[in-house]
């Protein structure tokens, strides 16, 4: 009961830092997944007085990735009445050329910036429509939730490495006569604390497959699918094969650690 | 006759002023029987402990089965203790380890095969006379039958050295006496160096011993 209540304090240590884990991984996944959401329906305006083409609008700002011309025959169709063929055709040659311009990714405010004045060098372009007001707010939310989300996970790995430091000292405690009566019979390091390392081992591969069963079961839940089909993205929730080996790297190296901390610890007792 | 261990003005400390034993010299053959007496605190224990490399010299040379423990590597000394057999007054078995595994624990290090292991604990188990209690846990056993495990233990690799530091304090008549008889089998048929920190000298052994006194930190050999 006492062993079972131990491998537990280490299992459940180990969970909860692959649960945060995991967590911050879906909530970054969410957030690149809303960004390029948002990256496909912003786009920047151009003004310019001369047609400029595709290749030259690559060549100002590399987050270009996709340039449209505006055809200015709504605004002319209300002339339409007024104005005879003639002059409207001229007016067609005289009128700047209008152009949307979307990007790569979702960029930063200082990203919008830069852009604007790389559009702004060019002598052809007069005006440059950025919506940068809507765009920064929507940013810094992204931002500030990434934050909220990233202190909280951190806080979640801070307390759980405690509470790994706390069960390194009762398997210290532990392990410490067994090794020290180990060693005096000349048994070498390794063998010493080869059922730590087993032990430890096999929390691991517990912990790590509890994950991997919570987050198996999460990703087949009708509810959270939901939230995220709320706000138009599809997020992998959880990969079994990719984020499980990853988790299962993460768990065996921070146990490993942990049963080394303990060998090196471990000061010989007669 | 070979010598098992040869002392050279070995001075043992532990703090930097005090020592415990001063500049010793003494040397032990092979297979015979060595009794160490002393009053408490006069450091038999500390001797004891230095045979097998638990403590460090604090000056001289300490050679034990051909190894200078006074410069010793860790490789080196896990060797020397692999041919050593140790009994503790508080018996150091694992708790959590059936008596079976604490005997079979030096077979297990001198990398004995599970066939040899086996047939020794089962031998040497119904030496002690605990054969029946093969499966139980050292808390589940008496101080008497503890120390006899821890006996078992010493003996079960066949080592060319046992120590034992009051092996037979605290315990009953019985096992007192099969202790000692399990001493004197080592040393007479197996002719195992056997060396024993003890307050009295059983009158019963039948085996020629060399006994050593402490007394102010001077080991004397008294005939």
């Amino acid at each position: 009961m006492k062993s079972i209540k131990n491998h537990l304090s280490l299992i459940v240590a180990l969970v909860s830092i692959l649960f945060s884990i995991q967590i911050f991984v879906i909530v970054e996944r969410s957030i690149d997944a809303y960004k390029q959401n948002l990256a496909n329906n912003y786009s920047v305006v151009v003004v310019s007085q001369k047609a400029i083409t595709q290749k030259e609008f690559f060549k100002i700002n590399k987050l270009i990735s996709k340039v449209k011309v505006l055809s200015p025959d709504n605004v002319i169709k209300r002339l339409n009445s007024d104005i005879d063929k003639s002059n409207m055709e001229f007016l067609k040659l005289t009128l700047p050329k209008f152009y949307k311009l979307h990007l790569k990714s979702y960029p930063s405010p200082r990203e919008i910036k830069r852009l604007r004045k790389n559009l702004l060098n060019n002598r052809f372009i007069t005006k440059v429509e950025d919506f940068s007001n809507t765009h920064d707010t929507i940013y810094k939310l992204l931002v500030l939730f990434k934050n909220v989300v990233l202190v909280f996970a951190a806080v979640v790995s801070i307390v759980t490495m405690l509470l790994i430091l706390k069960e390194l000292r009762i398997w210290q405690f532990k392990h410490n006569e067994r090794m020290s009566i180990m060693g005096l019979f000349g048994a070498p390091t390794w063998l010493r604390s080869a059922v730590l390392f087993r032990l430890s081992i096999v929390d691991a591969i517990i912990s790590s497959m509890i994950v991997f069963a919570i987050f198996t079961v999460l990703s087949s839940s009708n509810w959270i699918l939901n939230q995220f089909k709320n706000i138009d993205i599809s997020v992998v929730i959880f990969d079994n094969v990719g984020d499980f080996f990853i988790l299962f790297g993460i768990s065996i190296v921070l146990s490993i650690i942990l049963a080394s901390m303990i060998v090196l610890g471990h000061k010989e007792e007669v | 006759m070979d010598r098992v261990i040869v002392a050279k003005n070995v001075s043992l400390s532990y703090t930097a002023d005090e020592t415990i034993i001063n500049q010793a010299n003494f040397s032990v053959n092979s297979g015979s029987f060595v009794f160490i007496t002393g009053a408490s605190g006069s450091g038999k224990s500390t001797l004891l402990k230095s045979l097998f490399g638990a403590i460090k010299l604090k000056q001289g040379s300490l050679v034990v089965g051909g190894v200078e423990l006074s410069k010793v590597s860790r490789s080196k000394l896990n060797f020397l203790r692999r041919h050593i057999g140790i009994v503790f007054q508080d018996y150091k078995l694992v708790k959590e380890w059936t008596i079976e595994k604490n005997i079979m624990m030096p077979l297990i290090i001198n990398g004995y095969e599970k066939s040899v292991t086996t047939n020794q604990v089962e031998s040497l188990l119904k030496h002690v006379r605990l054969k029946h209690q093969a499966g139980k846990y050292p808390l589940e056993l008496s101080g008497g039958e503890q120390q006899r495990v821890a006996m078992a233990r010493a003996l079960s690799h066949n080592p060319i050295l046992i120590l034992a530091d009051e092996p037979t304090g605290n315990l009953d008549e019985y096992s007192s006496e099969l202790i000692w008889k399990l001493l004197e089998g080592a040393n007479t048929q197996l002719e195992t160096t056997v060396i024993v920190v003890t307050h009295h000298i059983p009158t019963s052994l039948n085996v020629d011993y060399k006994h050593f006194h402490i007394e102010y930190g001077t080991i004397n050999e008294i005939n």
